[in-house]
């Protein structure tokens, strides 16, 4: 790769990602609609990774970790970020060079760098699932996360996807060789307007992080826990035959909604400092019920089997 | 003969597993061919992040013939007996041959099981380790259903003939078809290659920027780094772990050295080590002038056109972020540690749990303190201070530089401590108190460190005691072992006169009696006032029950409460079967089995440990348990000074032939106690002897027992030891000239009572008679 290869921008580096791995045949998806931790939750990874149905998609999700809040002054911890996720299912065998090949895309000239697979499982109890994988470091600096999945929501994976989660500001605070995130252009830096991370990031990040830890209503939260709680169970309990269309409707992705709400008011609730360790587990432990009684349900539908419906 | 070379080729094995890995792979196919009947001269294992190799040289080309006779039913047998017989046997009916024998005709099978060439098995018992690999965790992908460590993606097998032709071994494990080729260096030497021996195969991975062997890439990892840092006048902090993990993440070894900024020097060396260490699996690099850590070391994968500046740049810049990390969660504890003495610390360690069935953390702390108070004066530290060290002694468990580095738990304490002002022994408990952690760590000699140490370990080990969450086999989740091994330890190298057993049942936590507080527990008569009424029963016979069931020393628990159920309904006391809905008698039954159940139980534990360790030191196991024998056995300093001394003394002649002599008197004497139904413990009067050996057994005994009563005294066992020796002379002479049981009663009654003197006179050091041989 040659110095004009280089991005210019975090928006760059995303736009290349999507053109690379819509080139390797992925569906280019868009962001789920709902506050997530983490991009493992969008429907397309946590109920497509179950079931026989081949799958291949690509998004990118904003993500939201409340505890993570540094009121924008932290050079890389916020509580709103972006990942980009990749998934795969089956894993096709070439996975890792196809890997190699979109950090080639976004400007990481191998030939120079030191690119390592080093040991690191993954595991999320709130959803019940496990694999087995790497992070990927470069110069001894973590970009990604390569995962394939054994199981979800208690499921065993069957096939198996192949899962890749990239940091974007943090790798391309690397690539763009950017010491404080919100010094990161977000556009183009010789655009008539252009911006950086902080001008659209700092004031929300402040914003965020007093409300996350200060100001965020506890009972409200546990209120709305455990009314999402309660709503999840309810959508799945429905009978399965919807009596004005006269088929089977499993209403598993509006109960998998219910679950993401309820694990995000934890998240909430956990920043706000209102769970204590014994506790923690146990609201882990009523998210990770949500998630797999939506897994059970969800495996049944003709997403999962290809049967029609 | 056949050389064999194995190859499996996989996406990056995890570190820590490559070596194991390949010991395992090798023991497997070897077992495997061996088992059937192919032998091999030498073999050899190998890893690397993303093979696995084995070659074996001098392979039979193929398994020998084997032919086995099978004797089988006689040819008038049923029908379905020789048809059972052909099945087991694997012949036809029709190959059967007719035998005479002793019974008369019987069947005789013929099995020829012809050799097999090597490649046949191979095939069969590498497709059988692949399917069966030992990994600590493994994993499928795709749509497979073959588990590897990672997805596994070429196997290389390969016999060589004499003639150095090489053959691949016709094999396909799910959809993997073996072959010769193998793959260089991921980014240096992708493309594959063929390859035709085990000497072809290392010298084209070399020429593809892969170093086989483990050893040497660490070698050169170490050669590389070392010179380095000398260049710089500096030396590179050695660390095995790190080096064998760093050499299972490379194949091409480049060692790279980095500076540390300025900024982050002033931060302790173990958090620079620690930090540099888990995060980035950097070296440290010390400057011996400053005695800081000033560099680092790093290891890439592969050579570049620019030198590695690239990476070193890179590598320079995530450590400056990990640091700066650090120092931030170094500034803000030693604030806390300063201007609030790490008060907010032990505040928030009321709400971390330390086990859901033992509290949170600060009731252990709690626990700890008031133990560490009492053992105080006992190992000559002062009551407050100790008491003091174990209330802080844990509290950097709520720092911000302990939740990212646990392993550096206790020495942050120590640092906090010193930065709150608190005295030096307070700080130097809180880094020592963790200590002994293993066989060889160092034992903490401040009595401050002592008293807090043990008082931490006994509470872990009652608490878990307690519970009922023991050790099993090879399953000892919360080190129990480890802690039984450190109070041994520290007793022992710190000379401490310690009763263990009281220790024992004092760590049991008062507050698991069912909110009992300790000087809240009364007499036994006390309990059973309070108990009487809602039983419906006098007091009087109730104590009863409470000091017969102490009395029993019941030695589980199914018993003890059967006893009770019996007892109480025998006294008619209402709702006898529910006696343990009574809480006052529940708190009492809890105590009586803490003292004969639960505390002899850990005692005996820490007993068993003691006896490991000794081992380990080299003391006979009937040594110890003949020291163990002996009255006073929880101060096991006393204990270990008698089996030592009895081991010496073991060691010479007069010794062991003490014993033999000690122990045919024994004999005599407790055959002539059963015969008769007496003991024969009046003593023995000198003027009814009539030989000589006897007179001289008499004066010797005599004079040894002068030397003994001192010594004993002054706890100087080998000396008496000696001294006990000294008789052996004079009682093998004895009994040479004597017959103990003459027709002579009085004499014979006499010569009883003498052995009894020699009983008693050796059995103060230790119980001899439990001694082998």
């Amino acid at each position: 790769m040659h110095a004009a290869d280089t991005p210019k921008s975090f928006q760059e580096i995303i736009l290349r990602l999507q053109a690379y791995w819509a080139s390797k045949g992925c569906a280019v998806l868009q962001p789920y609609d709902m506050e997530v931790g983490a991009g493992t939750f969008h429907p397309a990874t946590t109920l497509r990774a179950l079931g026989s149905q081949p799958w291949a998609a690509a998004y990118v999700q904003p993500s939201r970790r409340p505890t993570d809040g540094r009121y924008g002054e932290n050079p890389n911890r916020l509580q709103h970020y972006y990942q980009y996720q990749v998934i795969i299912k089956p894993s096709p065998p070439d996975l890792q060079a196809l890997y190699l090949g979109s950090l080639e895309a976004i400007g990481i000239d191998l030939a120079l760098h030191d690119v390592r697979f080093v040991e690191d499982d993954w595991e999320s109890p709130t959803l019940g699932a496990w694999g087995l994988g790497w992070e990927v470091w470069c110069d001894g600096m973590e970009v990604s996360q390569f995962t394939y999945f054994q199981q979800v929501g208690g499921h065993d994976c069957h096939p198996v996807s192949g899962e890749l989660t990239y940091g974007l500001e943090r790798l391309a605070m690397y690539v763009l060789g950017i010491d404080h995130v919100m010094d990161m252009p977000f556009n183009d830096p010789g655009a008539p307007i252009p911006l950086s991370y902080g001008d659209i990031f700092r004031q929300t990040e402040e914003e965020y992080s007093r409300h996350n830890f200060d100001h965020a209503t506890t009972e409200m939260l546990l209120r709305h826990f455990e009314d999402a709680e309660a709503e999840c169970a309810r959508l799945l309990q429905a009978p399965e035959e919807d009596p004005k269309m006269h088929r089977r409707i499993v209403m598993a992705h509006p109960a998998y909604d219910q679950c993401i709400k309820a694990s995000h008011f934890f998240n909430l609730l956990d920043a706000r400092g209102v769970i204590s360790v014994t506790e923690r587990q146990a609201y882990i432990g009523r998210v990770r019920a949500l998630a797999k009684m939506c897994a059970d349900a969800f495996v049944t539908t003709p997403a999962a089997t290809g049967e029609a419906a | 003969m056949p050389d064999l070379l194995i190859e499996l080729f996989s996406e990056e094995i995890p570190a820590r597993m490559q070596a194991r890995a390949a010991e395992d792979l090798k023991k497997r196919v070897t077992d495997g061919l061996v088992e059937a009947g192919l032998t091999y001269a030498h073999a050899g294992a190998f890893a690397t992040p993303r093979r696995l190799t084995l070659t074996l040289e001098g392979l039979l080309a193929r398994s020998p013939d084997m032919r086995e006779e099978r004797k089988g039913p006689k040819v008038d047998a049923p029908e379905k007996a020789i048809e059972g017989f052909c099945r087991g046997a694997g012949v036809a009916r029709a190959d059967l041959e007719e035998r005479d024998d002793k019974k008369g005709r019987v069947f005789f099978a013929v099995i020829e099981k012809p050799g097999r060439p090597a490649a046949e098995i191979v095939a069969e018992v590498l497709e059988d380790t692949i399917r069966n690999f030992p990994w600590p965790k493994s994993m499928r992908w795709g749509s497979g259903s073959l588990r590897w460590v990672r997805p596994l993606h070429r196997i290389l097998c390969i016999l060589m003939g004499d003639a150095g032709e090489a053959e691949v071994v016709p094999l396909d494990v799910d959809g993997i078809r073996a072959g010769d080729v193998t793959e260089g260096h991921r980014f240096m030497a992708p493309e594959p290659f063929s390859v035709t021996s085990f000497e072809d195969y290392t010298a084209k991975l070399k020429r593809a920027k892969v170093v086989l062997d483990a050893n040497e890439r660490a070698e050169t990892i170490w050669n590389d780094a070392t010179n380095a840092a000398f260049a710089a006048g500096m030396e590179v902090v050695a660390d095995p772990g790190l080096l064998a993990e760093v050499a299972g993440l490379v194949e091409w070894p480049v060692v790279l050295m980095g500076q540390i900024d300025a900024a982050f020097l002033d931060l302790p060396p173990e958090v620079l080590q620690t930090s540099m260490k888990e995060h980035q699996k950097f070296f440290s690099v010390k400057n011996p002038k400053t005695g800081r850590i000033e560099r680092f070391v790093t290891v890439a994968n592969r050579e570049t056109a620019d030198h590695g500046r690239t990476i070193l740049a890179g590598n320079q810049k995530v450590l400056a972020a990990r640091l700066a990390d650090a120092k931030f969660f170094w500034e803000n504890d030693l604030r806390v540690a300063r201007d609030d003495k790490m008060q907010p610390w032990l505040t928030q360690l009321e709400n971390v749990t330390f086990h859901n069935k033992l509290g949170s953390q600060k009731t252990r702390i709690d626990r700890i303190a008031a133990l560490a108070r009492e053992i105080a004066p006992e190992v000559g530290a002062d009551a407050d201070l100790a008491e003091q060290a174990a209330r802080v002694a844990k509290a950097d468990l709520s720092s911000e530089m302990v939740y990212e580095f646990p392993e550096l738990q206790g020495l942050m304490g120590r640092y906090y401590s010193d930065a709150a002002g608190l005295p030096a022994e307070v700080a130097a408990a809180c880094e020592e108190h963790y200590a002994p952690l293993g066989p060889s760590d160092a034992v903490p000699t401040g009595p401050v460190s002592v008293a807090v140490a043990l008082a931490d370990k006994l509470d872990t080990l009652a608490g878990f005691w307690a519970i009922d969450e023991k050790p099993t086999g090879s399953k000892d989740p919360f080190a129990l072992r480890r802690a039984a091994l450190g109070v041994i330890r520290l007793v022992l190298e710190n000379g401490l006169t310690l009763r263990l057993s009281h220790w024992i049942k004092r760590a049991f936590d008062p507050t698991s009696l069912q909110g009992v507080a300790a000087d809240k527990r009364g007499t036994v008569e006390d309990w059973a006032e309070v108990a009487a009424p809602f039983l419906e029963v006098d007091w009087e016979p109730l104590a009863q029950v409470f000091h017969d069931a102490l009395a029993r020393h019941f030695d589980d628990r199914a018993a003890l409460e059967d006893f009770f159920r019996e007892r109480l309904k025998a006294m008619g006391a209402r709702n006898a079967d529910k006696w343990n809905k009574t809480v006052f008698v529940l708190v009492y039954f809890t105590i009586i089995e803490r003292d004969t159940i639960t505390a002899p139980d850990l005692l005996a534990f820490v007993h068993d440990r003691l006896k490991v360790y000794l081992k380990g030191e080299g003391i006979r196991h009937d040594v110890i348990d003949a020291s163990l024998a002996m009255q006073g056995s929880d101060d096991i300093t006393l204990l270990v000074k008698r089996a030592r001394a009895l081991q010496e003394v073991l060691e010479t002649e007069d010794g062991e032939n003490l014993v033999q002599g000690f122990k045919r008197a024994n004999n005599i004497l407790t055959q002539a106690e059963e015969k008769d139904g007496v003991e024969y413990s009046f003593g023995a009067n000198p003027k009814l002897a009539e030989t000589d050996a006897e007179r001289a057994l008499f004066a010797a005994l005599e004079a040894a027992d002068a030397r003994i009563r001192p010594a004993m005294q002054a706890e100087d066992f080998p000396a008496a030891m000696a001294a006990m020796a000294e008789i052996r002379p004079a009682l093998d002479a004895f009994f040479e000239a004597v017959q103990v049981n003459t027709d002579n009663d009085i004499v014979r009654r006499n010569r009883l009572n003498m052995l009894s003197q020699i009983r008693t006179t050796c059995l103060q050091v230790a119980d001899l008679t439990r001694l082998d041989g």
